[in-house]
Formats: C-alpha cells, structure tokens, sequence
C-alpha cells in the first residue's frame, strides 16, 4: 500500500509523542481501541482552567502509520483550542488532511474518539457535566 | 556497495534466476510453437521442450514425467487435487481431512466443497504449527477420501511429517495429497519416500516464472485419478485443458534443475544467514519467534516484536528492506493473520509479526543491514508505544478494559 505524502510526513516527524501527568486535574486523558484490534491509541490534553484552551497534547499510538500520523495530526490542531472548539474535529477532517483511503479510515475515528475521550476525561476530573457523545465507532 | 532496497520475501515470489529467463527466451521467438501442433517442426520442437522440462520437473520430487500436470500455479493445482479428487472419488466417500493453517487456495476449496455436500474435518495445531497425528489417527475414516496437508507452512516454515501422515491416510484408504509450494526446491522431497499421492507446487518460489505450476498425480499404487476442472483440448492426459505455456514450462524446468543442483548448497547457506537474523532480533527485549524451530524451512523465520503493530513497524523500513506482516492493516480485511491465530498467539502477538523470508540471492550485508534497520525500529516505535509505556510501569494489558471496536 502506498503511503500519502502527509502520512509519511507524520510518521517519520510524529509531532508531540509523549505522556502527561495524568494525576494533574488538568490533564484529560483519552485511551481508545484495543491491542486485540490492531490500533490503540492514547491522547492527553492539559488545559488552562481559566480559559478553557488546551495548552498542550501530547500523543502514543500502537498501530500502522495511518493510526500514528492522525493521532500525530489530532495532537496538532488540539493546541490552541479551547476544550468546546476541539470537539468540533471531525474525523473526515483528518482523512481529508492526510489523504487516508478508504480502509484507513478507521484511524482517523479512533484519533476522533480519543480526543472526545481526553475531553471528557477532564471534564470528569473537574467536575464539569458529562458530554453525552454519540456512537461514531465503524469497525 | 550495498544496493536497496533489500527483498526479504522469497515465500512471497523468488525473482527468476538469470539461468531461468535464459533458456526460457528461445520459446517466445525461434520456437514459439503449440506443443500441441503435431503436423510441423514448430509444435515438434516445442513438445520436445515441454517433455525434456517435465522430466526435469518431475525429477525434482522424484516422480515420473507421465505424473506431472502442469498448471497455471499451485493455486490451480491445489484446485484440480481437491476438487479433482472430490468428483472422481465419490463412490468411496464425500470425507476430506485438512488442517486449520492450511493456504487459502486449500481451505477455500474445501470450503466450496462443503456447500456441495463434502465433509470436512480441519484439524487444529499446537502452537508451533504441528498437528497431533493421534487426533488424525482417528479423525480418518473409511470415508474419507484425502488427507490435504502442506508440506511446509507459508508463513512460519514450519514441515510436517509428511510420511507419518500419509500412513494413516493409507490405512483407511485415504490419498495423501500435499501442497507443497514452500517446500519443493528448497527442501528434499521424495513422492515415494514421504508416500504422496497427490502434489501442487509452483515454478514463480523456485526462482522460475510466474503463471506456471505443476500437479503430481501418482500413476502407479495406486493409480490415482482427477476429474478436469477445465474442458477444452483434453490437454495434460484430459486431466488439464489449455495450450501449453511453452516457455513458462521450460523455465521451470531450468529452475527444477537447478534447485536439485544447488539446494543443498542453499539451503546451508540460508539457513545460516536465517539464524543470525533472528539470534540478533530476538535480543531485542520482548520479541519472540512464531512456529517449530526444530523442523522449520532453512529460510524463513517468523518474529513478534510484543507492543509495537506491524504494518506501523514495516512503514518505518518498507522502502528499504521488503518483508511482510501478519498484522491486519496489510490486508483490508482488517483481521490479523488466520495462520498465526491458528497457533493460538493472542491478536496482540498477530498483529505485530514479520515474516523474513531468505533467498538464493540474499547477503550477509543484506542481513546486517536488516538487523540494525529493524532493530532501530522496533525501538523507535516502542518509544511511541502505549502499550510499552505500561508494560514497562509493569501494568498488566489484560487488566485494562479495552474498548473492543
């Protein structure tokens, strides 16, 4: 299978691989898929509790180079946006960003679910009402 | 100078040996004739070709040139054995007895079988690809009209034994049909020796052509029969219609040849450079190899690196070095390799297999090349693993509610 350019990009400069201190209340953490399916994937966001804007992400994924490029993609459009803002990433946003086919997009929900996971994580943490998500999980 | 990239799949297809294409040339142009033409020089020279590469062919497995029927590949001969078999054999029983690791070309078979009435039993392994021949031994019935196990496995190497197999097959009255595509020409086979009665293999893993394959059908005890799966000419004894592919024939005749030449050679060689690779990958921490380390084809070896996904893992070394994965992103159908599943390896371990597979024309500096480029990835990719971020906090994986999608 050939690889898009933005893909290999990504894979070979993941941006923001790393972990977060997931004890701090301001950290979210979202953890999705299962090493059973091929694609786990693990996304946390730290926010600025006065202003709600995600300060920074960081990023590990087990999985193809799909899987690790939108995750490496979702970390970088997290930063910057506040925690209503990053919900409106969608996963088709990414499959466009990294010209994923049709078989990959699977990755890009995962990276979509482990954001929504992170946010709601810390909502959780910080005693902020439950976001109720609906199922978006294809495969 | 090392040249890249480095091409580590010869289960998948072998190149063709220049010694192949060379005497294959001459049958495009000078002698391009139907080995069918009775009435002229052309068909005469061409039929004259297409015998003396039947005899080479059939040598190779110790058989006869009347044994072999030449096909379009092993996919074709797995087809005509099965089914061939299935239809001649009827009166006898509707009972064939496969194993669970078998190829598709195989199983599919016995699967469209199924829906025409036939029983199947498939036998499960152990964990290292191994059938129990107890659970044979009594799965085999006056019934069953052919036991179909492979002489080697396509994607751990893993040989069974052949001739134990085709004693019990014997005893009920069963044909031992093998397919054997891995193991023929890198590996001594014997069709009397290892009591075959049916074969499929392949000239294109043999450093041959592509599109060309052969079905050994014993001829004498027993006379063994098929029924055509193709009309047309009653080419091939009846048993196989279609013009000949003349020069794809006397390619794998040449490549016959050869690997009964050089085989030994090889496969010392191989077998070598195969263990140095895996000794020097299985000192990366938490890898582990799949399959029989005992009785395994000389040039493939089958590893899991524990938390890091294979296709991810290649990406990091695919445009240099080209082996394959049983990792489900490789296909679409996003389940992991049948095989390895099979040998009872969680989904964890599936998905992050590579298979290696050696060739005649692999190097030493080929090998160390892999040995430092997939070890420099495994690494860099655990570095970006969750999974190894927990197993190294020693959190238990099977503790975490994982959301199955």
């Amino acid at each position: 299978m050939a690889y898009s350019k933005k893909v290999l990009e990504h894979y070979e400069n993941p941006q923001n691989v790393g972990t977060l201190d997931s004890k701090k209340n301001e950290v979210g953490t979202g953890l999705v898929g299962a090493p059973e399916c091929g694609d786990v994937m693990r996304l946390q966001i730290e926010v600025d509790p006065a202003t709600q804007k995600i300060v920074d992400a960081k990023f590990k994924t087990f999985g193809c180079g799909s899987a690790i490029a939108s995750s490496s993609v979702a970390t970088e459009w997290l930063k910057g946006k506040t925690i209503d803002e990053a919900l409106t990433i969608d996963n088709m946003d990414i499959v466009e960003e990294l010209a994923l086919p049709p078989v990959k997009i699977h990755c890009s929900v995962l990276a979509e679910d482990a954001i929504k996971a992170a946010i709601q994580d810390y909502r959780k943490k910080n005693n902020m009402p439950e976001l109720q998500l609906e199922e978006k999980i294809v495969h | 100078m090392l040249k890249l990239p480095i091409y580590l799949d010869n289960s998948a297809t072998t190149p063709a040996d220049p010694r192949v294409v060379d005497t294959m040339v001459p049958y495009f142009y000078e002698h391009f004739g139907n080995a069918a033409s009775r009435s002229h020089p052309f068909g005469w020279e061409a039929e004259d070709a297409v015998d003396q590469a039947r005899e080479r062919i059939g040598k190779l497995i110790g058989a006869t040139d009347k044994e072999i029927i030449i096909t379009s590949g092993a996919t074709e001969a797995d087809n005509l054995a099965i089914k061939g078999v299935y239809d001649m054999y009827s009166r006898k029983g509707n009972h064939i007895v496969t194993v669970t690791t078998e190829h598709k070309a195989v199983l599919d078979t016995c699967k469209h079988l199924e829906k025409q009435g036939a029983q199947i039993t498939y036998l499960k392994t152990d964990a290292e690809g191994n059938i129990d021949l107890n659970e044979l031994e009594s799965v085999v019935t006056d019934k069953t009209i052919m036991v179909a196990v492979m002489y080697a496995n396509n994607e751990i190497g893993t040989i069974a034994p052949i001739r134990q197999i085709a004693d019990i097959a014997h005893k009920k009255g069963a044909l031992m049909f093998s397919d054997a595509t891995q193991a023929a020409g890198k590996i001594s086979i014997d069709v009397d020796r290892d009591g075959i009665d049916l074969m499929a293999f392949t000239a294109h893993k043999m450093y041959g052509p592509k599109g060309v394959g052969a079905l050994y059908v014993r001829r004498k005890n027993p006379r063994v029969k098929v029924t055509a799966q193709m009309d047309g000419g009653g080419h091939e004894r009846g048993m196989r219609s279609g013009t000949l592919n003349v020069p794809g024939i006397v390619g794998f005749g040449k490549a016959a040849e050869l690997a009964m030449m050089e085989m030994e050679i090889d496969a010392a060689r191989l077998s070598v450079m195969r263990d140095r690779l895996e000794n020097e990958l299985c000192k990366i921490e938490e890898s582990y190899v799949n399959g029989n380390r005992r009785s395994r084809l000389p040039h493939i070896t089958n590893i899991s690196f524990k938390y890091v996904e294979g296709e991810g893992l290649m990406m990091a070394f695919n445009q240099n070095i080209a082996v394959s994965s049983g990792s489900a992103c490789t296909s679409a159908s996003l389940e992991p390799s049948y095989v390895l599943k099979a040998l009872g390896l969680g989904d964890d371990l599936a998905h992050s297999s590579i298979r290696f597979s050696l060739g005649r024309f692999t190097t030493d500096e080929q090998i160390q090349y892999t040995i430092d480029h997939v070890t420099k990835a495994v690494n860099k990719l655990r570095d970006m693993s969750p999974l190894w971020e927990m197993f190294k906090q020693g959190i238990d994986l099977n503790s975490i509610e994982w959301a199955e999608h």
